[in-house]
C-alpha cells in the first residue's frame, strides 16, 4: 500500500531538525562567555557554568521552579477528583436537575479566561487572596473540559459492575473510588498530563495576581528575570534553558503516555 | 439519621449521594465561573477604575467609547491578522507533516519527538528565544544567515510591517507539534481497507488524498480549526514577550486585543472599560465558534 521513499524520511528529518534548532542553539549560548555571543559556532570557543551560577545567584529560578511545580501539582490532583466525580456523578446517577446541571457545567466552557480575570482580581483583592498560592489556584481547580471528558468515559464502564458493587455493600463513593475508576485509568492519565501542561505553562492569571517575586511561577518568573537582563543575552538563554531543559527531559521520558493523553483529550473534547 | 435513611428507596439514595457529590463543584462553578461572568458584564457598564470607591453606572458609554477607540479597532485587526495569516499555514504545515509521518515505516517515534518539542516548552522561554534570533546585526541568527546569503538585514521586530508575522513564525512552530498529534491520530483512525479498496478500484494517490483521507478528517479538521481559531483570537503571551516592554509594538503593530485587555485593567485600572473588551472578545470567539460549527457540520 506504501511504497517507501527515502525522500520522505530526509525532508522530515530536516523539517524536524528546524524544530528543535532554536532548542540546541538556546543551549549552546548558554554555555558562551559574554564576547564569544556573537559568534555563529554551535560549540562555545570557551564554554563556561559562568552564566548558570549568575543565574542561580541572581534571580530565585529555584523558588519559582518550586511554585509552579507545587501550583501544577495540587491543582491537577484538584482536577482528576472533582472533574473525575462529577463527570460520574452525572453518567451514572439519576436525579433531578442532572441535565440542568450538566449543561451548567459545559457552558462554562465556552467563557474565555480572558473575561473572567477582572472578577477574580477583584475577589483575589477583597479576600486577600492576592499573592498566595491559593489565589493563583482557584480559578482552575475545577474545569468543565475534563468534567465532560471524564463523563465520556464512564460512558464505556457497565452498569453491572456498578451494581455488582451494591450488592457487595459498598456505598456510592467506595464504587466509584474502588470500581468506576480503576476502568478509566487511560483517561485519568490523559487529564492529568493536559492539566499539568496547562498550568505549568499557564502565564496571564499568574502575573495578574503575584506581585510578590517569591510566588512568580516559572514562566512569569522568567519573564521578569528576561525583562531584567535583556542586553545580555547569553543570561536570557541560560534562564530560557533552566525553564525549558528539565521539562524536556520528563517529556522525553514519559513521551508515550503524553503523546497519548494529548491525542485522546483532542479526539474526546 | 441513619435509619431515616435507609428506609429511603434506592432512587432517593442515589439522589442524595449525587448531590453530596456536587455540592461542592456547584459552589465552585457558580461562584467562580458563572457570577464572574455576569459580574464582568455589570463591570463593563460601570465606569469603575477600582482605585477609588465609586463606581457610577454608565450603562453603555464604554461601548460607545470603544467603537470611538482607534486603538481598539487596531488591537481588533490585529487579533484577526493573527488568525487569518497564522491557523491556515499552521494547519497546513501541520496537515503535511502528519501525511507524511503516517506513511513512515519506521522511525516514526523518533521524528514525532523532533516536531512535538516545542509543543511542550513554556512559551515564554520559546519567545524569548526567538527574539533573540531575530536581533539585527551583528547579534541575530536570522540575519546573520541572511547577510552569509548575501541578503539584506531585515529589521524582524523593530518594523510594523514585520513584526506581526515574526511573532506567528514560532506560535505556527509551537502550534505544530500540537496539531500533528492530533492529525496522526485522525490519520490512524481511518482503516487501512478502506485505502486498499480505493487502490483497487485505481485510485491513484492524490485521489486517495482527496477523496478519502480528507473527508474521512472532516471531524479531527473541525476540532482544529475551532480550537486553533479561540487559540490565536486569545493571542496574548508571545507578544507581551516578543515586544518591547511588552507593549505590543512597535507603534501597535502586534498588540492584540487581550494585550490592550491587559493594558486597560491591570496597567491603567480601568476596569469598566476593559471589562466591554472582554465581553466583545466572549461575543466574537462564540459567533465565531457556532458559525464555525454551522458551516463545518453542513454536510452531515
Amino acid at each position: 500500500m506504501i511504497k517507501k521513499n527515502p525522500l520522505v524520511y530526509i525532508i522530515l528529518g530536516v523539517g524536524g531538525l528546524l524544530m528543535v534548532f532554536p532548542f540546541i542553539w538556546m543551549v549552546a549560548t548558554s554555555f558562551k562567555q559574554p564576547w564569544d555571543v556573537y559568534s555563529l559556532a554551535l560549540i562555545p570557543s570557551e564554554p563556561t557554568l559562568n552564566n548558570y551560577q549568575r543565574l542561580l545567584e541572581n534571580s530565585n529560578f529555584v523558588r519559582w521552579f518550586y511554585n509552579s511545580f507545587l501550583v501544577g501539582g495540587l491543582v491537577t490532583l484538584s482536577v482528576l477528583f472533582f472533574d473525575s466525580l462529577v463527570g460520574y456523578t452525572l453518567c451514572k446517577f439519576n436525579f433531578k436537575f442532572q441535565n440542568l446541571i450538566f449543561i451548567v457545567i459545559l457552558s462554562t466552557m465556552m467563557i474565555p479566561t480572558e473575561m473572567l480575570v477582572i472578577p477574580w482580581y477583584i475577589m483575589s483583592k477583597g479576600l486577600g487572596w492576592s499573592d498566595t498560592y491559593w489565589g493563583i489556584m482557584f480559578p482552575g481547580i475545577m474545569t468543565g473540559f475534563g468534567t465532560f471528558l471524564m463523563r465520556q468515559f464512564f460512558q464505556n464502564v457497565p452498569d453491572d459492575l456498578i451494581d455488582a458493587g451494591r450488592i457487595d455493600g459498598l456505598n456510592e463513593f467506595q464504587i466509584w473510588w474502588k470500581i468506576a475508576l480503576p476502568l478509566v485509568k487511560p483517561a485519568i492519565s490523559a487529564l492529568a498530563i493536559f492539566t499539568f501542561l496547562g498550568n505549568w505553562n499557564a502565564f496571564l492569571w499568574p502575573l495578574i495576581v503575584t506581585s510578590d517575586h517569591n510566588l512568580y511561577t516559572l514562566p512569569v518568573g522568567l519573564a521578569f528575570f528576561s525583562g531584567e537582563f535583556q542586553t545580555e543575552w547569553e543570561m536570557v538563554m541560560t534562564g530560557a534553558s533552566v525553564a525549558t531543559i528539565p521539562v524536556l527531559i520528563v517529556f522525553l521520558i514519559f513521551q508515550k503516555q503524553i503523546v497519548r493523553g494529548i491525542a485522546l483529550t483532542g479526539l474526546k473534547g | 439519621m441513619r435509619n431515616r435513611f435507609n428506609k429511603l428507596s434506592i432512587q432517593q439514595k442515589q439522589a442524595i449521594w449525587a448531590y453530596a457529590f456536587l455540592l461542592v463543584p456547584l459552589v465552585f462553578y457558580l461562584l467562580i465561573r458563572i457570577y464572574p461572568a455576569f459580574n464582568a458584564l455589570y463591570i463593563s457598564l460601570t465606569d469603575w477604575d477600582i482605585i477609588s470607591a465609586d463606581k457610577n453606572l454608565v450603562l453603555f458609554e464604554n461601548y460607545a467609547k470603544l467603537y470611538q477607540d482607534r486603538l481598539f479597532w487596531k488591537t481588533l485587526g490585529n487579533t484577526f491578522k493573527y488568525v487569518i495569516y497564522g491557523l491556515p499555514v499552521n494547519l497546513l504545515l501541520s496537515f503535511l507533516v502528519a501525511y507524511n509521518l503516517n506513511k513512515l515505516r519506521r522511525g516514526l517515534g523518533l521524528y514525532r519527538t523532533l516536531y512535538f518539542i516545542p509543543y511542550m516548552t513554556s512559551l515564554v522561554a520559546v519567545s524569548w528565544v526567538w527574539r533573540w534570533l531575530y536581533q539585527p546585526l551583528p547579534l541575530g541568527f536570522f540575519n546573520n544567515i541572511l547577510s552569509l546569503l548575501g541578503i539584506a538585514e531585515q529589521p524582524f521586530l523593530l518594523s510594523p510591517n514585520q513584526a506581526l508575522q515574526a511573532i506567528l513564525a514560532p506560535t505556527i512552530w509551537v502550534q505544530m507539534g500540537f496539531q500533528i498529534i492530533i492529525f496522526l491520530a485522525g490519520l490512524k483512525g481511518i482503516p487501512a481497507y478502506l485505502y486498499e479498496a480505493a487502490a483497487i478500484d485505481g485510485a491513484n494517490n492524490r485521489q486517495q488524498l482527496f477523496r478519502l483521507t480528507i473527508p474521512l478528517l472532516r471531524p479531527t479538521i473541525i476540532f482544529l480549526v475551532i480550537t486553533g481559531t479561540i487559540r490565536y483570537l486569545r493571542i496574548f503571551t508571545q507578544v507581551y514577550s516578543m515586544s518591547f516592554q511588552g507593549d505590543g509594538g512597535p507603534l501597535n503593530s502586534t498588540k492584540p486585543l487581550v494585550l490592550y485587555i491587559y493594558n486597560s485593567a491591570f496597567q491603567r485600572f480601568e476596569m469598566g472599560y476593559a471589562s466591554a473588551m472582554t465581553i466583545v472578545l466572549f461575543v466574537i470567539i462564540l459567533l465565531i465558534t457556532l458559525f464555525q460549527l454551522k458551516v463545518l457540520n453542513k454536510n452531515d
